[in-house]
């Protein structure tokens, strides 16, 4: 790797590993001591490397400076030993040197632990994004802004919170047993897929931060994974589900960065290695006898792989569907399983079902109606997409719908 | 022409200024240029990586690791100078990028 990519590479994957232990190490009423540990160990790399170069093996160097930075601090700051290091895991002989354990393997239960801890319930959404970015993927709170075009303040403040209702709460960040792994890895995935999200779907322009946040979902779900207590079928249909998302990504946006919509993408640029990896996933999720969501939404996702039309694609997609709303409804999947049942009965049969909904506040539900009278009654379909426009947020919202009131013009004209 | 001791510090203060991957390698492409720039200027007297911890003895003569009480302020490198007096030195200290993260340069003249 040359130079100039040495540090970020190293702060990316090392820095999270450092806070992960040293929390792990301290509990998280001291996790700003191992922030401050962590960012100081690559500062000192900054300045010590630029002297002589960098060493044989820049990490170990890492966790060296690290070691010995907090043994001082533990040495040092009288209250913190009173308080904490009675308690701390491995100090099991009181004259014992302080051990700081740096093994890959501790490094992954520090990294799960981490996970348990910070996707906790007690923590508001948009808080918990946030900390999961800062302290599980090492992004800086402006990085973090950036993403989500948010002003520094906002996200410092939103972090700050986050880890005041940890505190408060007195969250161990310890490894979770089988009862916490079973009540809890439902809020732990529900937590990574909105990571993912905000990655998939955030409206900042800034395409190469928004795969990062995608990446960083996928690499905690598959640290998951790598793990026998978490590794569920339900994890596996999580990651399958991204992979069959990530795969779109390029097709997804043209080169203006306006949203392309599925229909009139260019398949070439779908990327098959992850459509290989997402069904991959499947299969590995298809064991055992729980039907999560994620199987379904999988599922779904699957069947997109392919872009070409068929009975037994939207016939697939509207069971999925069926079941899908059976487990957790929500309106955005309700117009879209209408969508795959106008696809599989008609036009006729979809509106009929969609103004029963009547979900007269949701966009989407008046760009789905647009969409179904389209070829019936195009005025209608003109009237819907037009009330749509007034309420959709986001510009790349509208200019898809006002690109869809155009072509039917051109139709129609 | 006299020696100055520069010896610089770490200590962050704000949280909302904790590095990014892109700022640390700015820092360290600095800390390049900063060191290429007073070697090229015969500015340098001593250039010495030191160890970041050291020993501090203490008056009860305990031997305590590390030279500072808080983990927020650490001892980063020293390098000894050429500059005409402590005036010029500080003009030269303004420029250590250790500044940029909260950091400070003590400097102390030769006699």
């Amino acid at each position: 790797m040359e130079e100039k990519e040495l540090l970020p590479h190293l702060f990316r994957t090392e820095y999270r590993k450092l806070v992960a232990v040293l929390c792990y190490l301290f509990g998280i009423e001291h996790v700003e001591i191992a922030e401050d540990i962590a960012s100081d160990t690559f500062l000192a790399a900054a300045e010590t490397w630029a002297i002589k170069g960098v060493p044989e093996n820049p990490a170990a160097w890492l966790y060296t400076v690290a070691k010995n930075r907090t043994k001082n601090h533990l040495k040092r700051n009288a209250l913190f030993e009173q308080k904490v290091a009675a308690e701390i895991r491995y100090s099991s002989d009181k004259e014992a040197e302080i051990e700081i354990d740096m093994s890959p393997r501790n490094i992954t239960d520090s990294q799960l632990a981490m996970i348990f801890a910070v996707c906790n319930p007690l923590i508001p959404a948009d808080s918990q994004v946030a900390l999961a970015l800062n302290l599980l993927c090492g992004f800086g709170v402006q990085e973090i802004a950036d993403a989500f075009l948010l002003n520094k303040e906002v996200v410092y403040k939103r972090i700050q919170r986050a880890k005041e209702k940890l505190k408060e709460g007195e969250i161990s960040i310890a490894p979770p047993n089988a009862t916490e792994i079973a009540d809890r890895l439902e809020t732990v995935l529900t937590t990574i897929y909105l990571l993912y999200s905000e990655g998939y779907y955030s409206i900042s322009q800034n395409t190469t931060l928004r795969k990062e946040l995608c990446a960083e979902a996928m690499r905690l779900n598959f640290l998951l994974m790598e793990s026998e207590l978490t590794d569920r079928p339900e994890v596996s249909a999580l990651l399958s589900l991204m992979c069959f998302h990530s795969s779109r990504f390029e097709a997804r946006t043209n080169g203006n960065g306006e949203m392309v919509l599925y229909e009139d993408q260019d398949e070439s640029l779908w990327n098959r290695e992850l459509i290989e990896r997402g069904t991959y996933y499947l299969s590995r999720a298809s064991t055992g006898d729980k039907l999560s969501r994620y199987h379904l939404e999988a599922g779904i996702a699957y069947w997109h792989t392919h872009k070409e039309d068929s009975p037994e694609k939207w016939e697939s997609i509207l069971d999925l569907y069926n079941h899908l709303l059976a487990i957790e409804y929500s309106p955005v999947a309700a117009l879209n399983r209408i969508y795959a049942l106008a696809k599989v009965h008609g036009k006729e049969t979809g509106i009929a079902e969609a103004e029963r909904l009547n979900l007269t506040n949701n966009h989407f539900y008046y760009s789905l109606l647009g969409n179904l009278y389209a070829g019936i009654d195009e005025a209608r379909a003109v009237a819907h997409y037009e009330t749509a426009i007034k309420l959709a947020h986001s510009e790349s919202d509208k200019a898809i719908l006002f690109r869809n009131i155009a072509r039917l013009q051109d139709n129609v004209g | 022409m006299d020696e100055f001791l520069l010896v610089f510090r770490r200590d962050f203060k704000d949280k909302e200024n904790q590095p990014s991957p892109e700022q640390l390698q700015e820092h360290f492409e600095k800390w390049h240029a900063w060191y290429d720039r007073m070697t090229a200027d015969g500015r340098i007297v001593l250039r010495r990586r030191w160890d970041g911890e050291g020993l501090v003895v203490n008056a009860q003569k305990t031997v305590l690791n590390g030279p500072y009480a808080e983990i927020k302020e650490t001892i980063g490198g020293a390098v000894i100078i050429r500059a005409t007096d402590y005036e010029e030195a500080a003009e030269l200290a303004k420029t250590v990028p250790i500044l940029e993260f909260g950091g400070n340069v003590e400097i102390r003249k030769a006699l």
